[in-house]
């Protein structure tokens, strides 16, 4: 009954460009000055996730709402919107 | 494309629609710009849309649009883990033409929405996103597109682009929004056969119910979750200020599941299979937070304004509203082919004189509060709960006892005066 995140978001329909509209502007930051990468655990579709020594992310997955701009301390994410019919596709709501 | 329109709306959302549907009607040249595949591709609603805004936009729009089911019962639960206390309000009336209000999908609605505008002449150009507004001697007077040789030229260029507002951002009318200002909100479409609902949900085929649920919903943190009924799915979602979120460390869809599971929730919604998961920013900010609303050549509408009465959870009748303000101002600004901030700032008064200022003031200082003062989503829901819980349980204790007991309960952690204080504070702010 889409319990999991990846069970939530296997039934978004994405249509996903090449490259990545977010970006880490330092993985340093993350690394050295951001012990909570409070990031990982309030995007809602777990684009981020923390590797040891640097950020990746799942631009892929990501519903474009925004959280993480505004929600990183340290303003470390470039965040922009996918080229023009890219991206998320909802379907219903 | 050189060519030049007389305005060009960024964003086929209730507001940008409704403004470029009035400026075509009016015989205006409009472009209307979308980044989505299709208008509604990227936006997301709980799903009450409010007939009075729209109607205005478009008289009896109710014989064509494509609405889900008109309210019919307004229903708020107070949660706590085991629990709840709740009231509601149901008239058959609304039920009727003119009705109060409809559960919609916005993915369908903002298509034929959109599809409207279009029929009066408006120009709609999808999987298009507008980098920046393009800015000489200090007047807008274009946008810069992601297409090749994307410069568009306008008299006016209308900003509803939604809650991220990063064109008013980057034109300096406001800063990064900062996370109380934004709620961060999850929710999910679950597919439910029409007669389940009617039975579940005590309502016929042309009946709806729409659920505010508040308290153990969001563990306290402040926001709501949300129950409502579509023609043969439900709209299940949960919300809170980005702030509390982070502050709480809670993950979004592991809260939304927290709901489903809930047992006061769970049997409205088992049997019923997700169909779409989706997340996204309200403007929570409120009066404080709404930025400069005009310059020269341009206006801000709707969400990206932060024009959301939270409290009410109003905000696609308020986007709608701006947007025919917006298209009424430039249809005024073109009698005398003046577009400069001066003139557009009749926009600005017309908001603040409408409901959607006196409403937004009215509650101004809510969100703050509610946010400093944790205890009401924290302690007194639950709280409420034991008082009821104490009273309607027979156990043989005197009524008498069983009153103080709960006056007690109240008063003990912060004593009678720490209760009077927040009663008023709260009363203060929504008063
Ligand atoms: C979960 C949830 C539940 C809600 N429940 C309710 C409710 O029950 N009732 C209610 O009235 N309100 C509700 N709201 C609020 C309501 O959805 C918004 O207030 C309303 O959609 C605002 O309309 P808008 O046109 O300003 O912005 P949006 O609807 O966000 O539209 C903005 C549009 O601009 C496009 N866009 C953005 N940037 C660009 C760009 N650079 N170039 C081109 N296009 C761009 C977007 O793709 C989008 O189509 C809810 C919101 C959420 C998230």
């Amino acid at each position: 009954m889409a319990k999991t995140v990846e069970e939530k978001q296997y039934l978004v329909r994405f249509r996903c460009d090449t490259k990545s509209h977010l970006e880490i502007k330092d993985h340093n930051v993350c690394m050295t000055q951001c012990p909570d990468k409070d990031c990982t655990i309030f995007c809602p579709a777990e684009v981020y996730k923390w590797e040891g020594d640097r950020m990746f992310v799942g631009y892929e997955g990501c519903h474009e709402c925004g959280s993480c701009r505004i929600g990183c301390g340290f303003d470390n994410i470039k965040w922009e919107y996918p080229k023009g019919g890219h991206g998320i596709v909802f379907r219903l709501a | 494309m050189p060519e030049k329109f007389d305005v060009i709306v960024v964003g086929a959302g209730p507001a940008g629609t409704s403004c470029a549907y009035t400026c075509a009607k009016n015989g205006l040249k409009v472009l209307l710009i979308e980044r989505g595949e299709f208008p509604g591709a990227k936006n997301v609603m709980g799903g009450i849309l409010y007939r009075k805004q729209m109607e205005e936009i478009i008289p009896e729009f109710w014989k064509e649009a494509p609405l889900e089911r008109p309210v019919v019962e307004q229903r708020f639960w107070f949660l706590d883990k085991e629990s709840m206390v709740t009231t509601s309000y149901k008239a058959l009336e609304w039920g009727k033409e003119p009705f109060n209000n409809f559960t919609v999908l916005r993915a369908k609605f903002d298509k034929w929405f959109a599809s409207k505008a279009v029929e009066q002449g408006a120009v709609l150009i999808n999987e298009t996103v507008v980098l920046e507004c393009i800015v000489e001697d200090g007047k807008v007077v274009g946008v810069r597109t992601d297409r090749p040789d994307g410069d568009v030229y306008a008299d006016v260029v209308v900003l509803a682009d939604g809650v991220n507002s990063l064109l008013a951002k980057s034109l300096g009318f406001h800063k990064e929004w900062k996370p109380e200002e934004v709620a961060l909100t999850v929710m999910e479409v679950m597919k439910l056969p029409k007669k389940v609902i009617n039975e579940r949900f005590n309502v016929n085929d042309d009946q709806g119910v729409s659920v505010e649920i508040f308290g153990d919903s969001t563990k306290g943190a402040l926001g709501t979750a949300f129950l409502y009924t579509n023609k043969d799915s439900l709209n299940i979602g949960v919300g809170t200020t980005l702030s509390g979120m982070i502050k709480k460390k809670m993950k979004p869809y592991e809260l939304l599941e927290y709901v489903k599971e809930h047992p006061m929730i769970k049997p409205y919604i088992d049997g019923a299979e997700t169909e779409e998961y989706l997340a996204h920013l309200i403007p929570e900010g409120g009066y404080n937070s709404v930025p400069k609303l005009v310059g020269d050549g341009v206006i801000v509408t709707g969400d990206a304004a932060q024009l959301v009465n939270a409290i009410h959870r109003e905000g696609s009748n308020m986007a709608m509203t701006s947007g025919r303000l917006a298209a009424e101002t430039i249809m005024r600004a073109k009698e005398s082919e003046d577009y400069s901030e001066r003139t557009l700032d009749y926009y600005r008064t017309a908001i603040y004189d409408s409901f959607i200022g006196k409403d937004l003031k009215k509650y101004k200082d809510a969100t703050h509060v509610f946010e400093e003062n944790p205890q009401y989503f924290e302690q007194y829901i639950p709280l409420m709960n034991r008082a009821m819980g104490t009273f309607f349980t027979v156990d043989g204790t005197p009524k008498r006892e069983k009153q103080s007991k709960i006056i007690k309960s109240f008063t003990g952690k912060n004593g009678r005066l720490g209760v009077a204080k927040d009663l008023y504070r709260a009363w203060r702010v929504v008063k």
